[in-house]
């Protein structure tokens, strides 16, 4: 048994006078990749903000064994690498410039004058990421596909122990999803704990080492795909039913029809 | 990373620095075009004498009493209000942020006219900066708390006509209620904004203050590129976005109110210096601010040159002028970002 990198005990959140997240405990090892399914406005978002130590909360979260509360937002940015829902970006920025923000955690806050060793993080980060021809485009000029290959070599680029990433194949053409999900499993093959927010429940089942299942603000399920995306889970939480194959030995799930 | 993107890379950066050194020489042009300008025209050897301490006592005089503190404080006050227009256009990721959209000078001006009416000026001098920086961050600083967090253009620019508006009123209010004409007189003269008859102690009153915000909005500018991002994704990067947003606020309050404390308000060179140098050294937050202060310096020292040399029967202030050019300008902005303005960013 590996020792869990990220864990959080009774973590609940209040927002606006609701409680987002109830009572969630998890323990994750590093080295696999984690899908964090559940309908719209259950908390997924809510979870990874807290996770990341982006919003307060009550209950403990430790990450490599110490606690979230007892590190600085340097040391937290340099442990989490968080891919946020939309890859905004404000100004026609080079993808270089932005890929290079990922080492802005590890103190190279000017992407001209990149150490070596960061230079190396962005040159790998855009190889793993796709985007190396594209280094010096606007970010602005590219299209909604290759943007999320920015952000999400912007994120590899930190070189952090766990990568957030949320919805990060929203609005992809298959050919990218499935791309995307293949380079976060490579990254968690690093010993890296990758967690994605996705509503697919086919690429969940398909790529996840372990699959989280959150239905208003607790998390109702987890384990492997087949076991935590059970037929009864998938009727309770989604209200539909699905269609379950299994094809060259990965799980199929197809959302349906209603339950 | 090929041989010929690093090659690009360093072009870019050369680039950026040919902009810096063409806008350092310029800046000088100016201000030795600045010191020799005036109902008596001196040479740039002349100016060099006088500085030196040599030629007649009345290039003396001339230079060192009349001309140098004008262009210190035109040089200063041009370049903060640079630096403040590039630091909340990169702080609101929002081209058409600036201090005097936002209401920052009118409302610093509000407070030195308080002090002015009430007479704490002659009395103890450093209560007119401190007045007008006081005010300029309580304008500043009720902007971003009413636009809020994610606040578009519409939103920021209705809440600053609101500020603007309001400290106009103040200051009528303050005019209206005083009793004494030629103290009015001397407020709306002051209002219309000029770097005239300004001495040494107008530069030593203003120049900590607008050095001190300065080297406040100078020291933040890393976090813009990755406010790029946006505040969640700037945030998970380790930039502590509220005392990054508090320590804009006390630059622009202590350089704009500054500024304004010994000028009167002067406009729009916050919102038009970023624009003119983006498209010379590109659009990175971080990159833009030395650029815009040296554009900010010259828009300034170019307008107070103007004022001196246009033909006309009264003296044309300088804080006119650049409204005058400054207010068309803001309109073809508007313009060009017609789309962000009309769809939804309420």
């Amino acid at each position: 048994m590996i020792a869990p990198l990220l864990t959080a005990t009774g973590v609940r959140v209040r927002l606006g006078g609701r409680e987002v997240l109830r009572d969630i405990s998890l323990s994750l090892a590093p080295g696999q990749l984690v899908a964090l399914v559940g309908p719209n406005g259950t908390g997924k978002t809510t979870l990874f903000r807290a996770l990341a130590g982006l919003l307060p909360s009550q209950g403990n979260i430790d990450v490599g064994g110490q606690p979230l509360a007892s590190l600085s937002l340097a040391q937290r940015a340099r442990r989490f690498a968080y891919l946020p829902q939309g890859h905004v970006v404000h100004w026609p920025l080079p993808v270089q410039d932005i890929v290079a923000l990922g080492r802005y955690p590890h103190g190279a806050t000017d992407p001209s004058r990149l150490a070596a060793a960061d230079a190396e993080a962005v040159r790998r980060a855009m190889q793993l990421a796709d985007v190396a021809d594209l280094a010096r485009r606007p970010v602005t000029e590219l299209s909604g596909g290759e943007r999320s290959r920015v952000a999400l070599a912007r994120v590899l680029a930190v070189q952090a122990p766990v990568i957030l990433a949320d919805e990060p194949t929203a609005s992809l053409d298959p050919r990218h999803q499935i791309d995307v999900m293949q380079t976060l499993r490579a990254a968690s093959r690093n010993n890296v704990l990758v967690i994605v927010v996705t509503h697919d429940l086919g690429l969940a089942a398909r790529f996840a080492d372990t699959v989280l299942v959150m239905s208003d603000g607790r998390l109702v399920s987890q384990g492997k795909p087949d076991q935590a995306l059970s037929e009864q889970v998938i009727a309770e939480v989604f209200r539909i039913s699905a269609y379950r194959a299994e094809y060259r030995d990965e799980a199929v799930i197809v959302p349906w029809d209603g339950p | 990373m090929t041989d010929s993107q690093a090659i690009a890379i360093d072009g870019a950066a050369q680039r950026r620095a040919g902009v810096l050194v063409m806008l350092t020489c310029l800046v000088i042009l100016l201000v030795l075009v600045s010191l020799g300008t005036g109902p008596v025209w001196l040479s740039p050897v002349e100016i060099a004498k006088a500085l030196l301490g040599a030629g007649t006592d009345v290039q003396q005089v001339i230079v060192w009493e009349i001309r140098l503190p004008r262009t210190i404080l035109g040089l200063a006050i041009g370049g903060i209000l640079g630096l403040s227009g590039a630091a909340l256009q990169g702080l609101l990721r929002n081209p058409l942020a600036s201090p005097s959209l936002f209401g920052a000078p009118q409302s610093a001006a509000f407070g030195a006219v308080l002090v002015i009416a009430l007479g704490l000026a002659d009395v103890r001098s450093y209560a007119l900066p401190v007045a007008a920086i006081a005010a300029a961050f309580a304008s500043v600083f009720v902007l971003l708390a009413v636009a809020g967090r994610n606040a578009g253009l519409l939103v920021l620019i209705l809440s600053g006509l609101a500020i603007s508006s309001l400290a106009g009123a103040a200051t009528a209010l303050v005019m209206n209620l005083s009793s004494n004409p030629f103290v009015v007189l001397e407020i709306a003269f002051w209002l219309l904004g000029s770097l005239e008859d300004r001495s040494f102690r107008h530069v030593m009153l203003a120049l900590p203050f607008i050095a001190a915000g300065a080297l406040v909005l100078w020291r933040q500018r890393d976090a813009f590129r990755a406010l790029s991002l946006g505040e969640e994704a700037a945030r998970s990067l380790g930039v502590d976005v509220g005392r990054l947003r508090l320590f804009i606020i006390i630059g622009v309050a202590l350089g704009v109110g500054g500024g304004v404390a010994v000028s009167g308000s002067i406009g729009f060179i916050g919102l038009v210096a970023p624009h003119l140098v983006r498209p010379l050294v590109g659009y990175d937050p971080a990159r833009l601010l030395a650029p815009s202060a040296l554009a900010g310096a010259a828009l300034l020292l170019a307008a107070d040159i103007a004022v001196r040399v246009i033909p006309s029967t009264s003296d044309i202030k300088v804080g006119v002028l650049t409204s005058i050019i400054g207010v068309p300008f803001f309109l073809y902005l508007i313009v060009r970002e017609r789309r962000s303005l009309g769809g939804g960013v309420l």
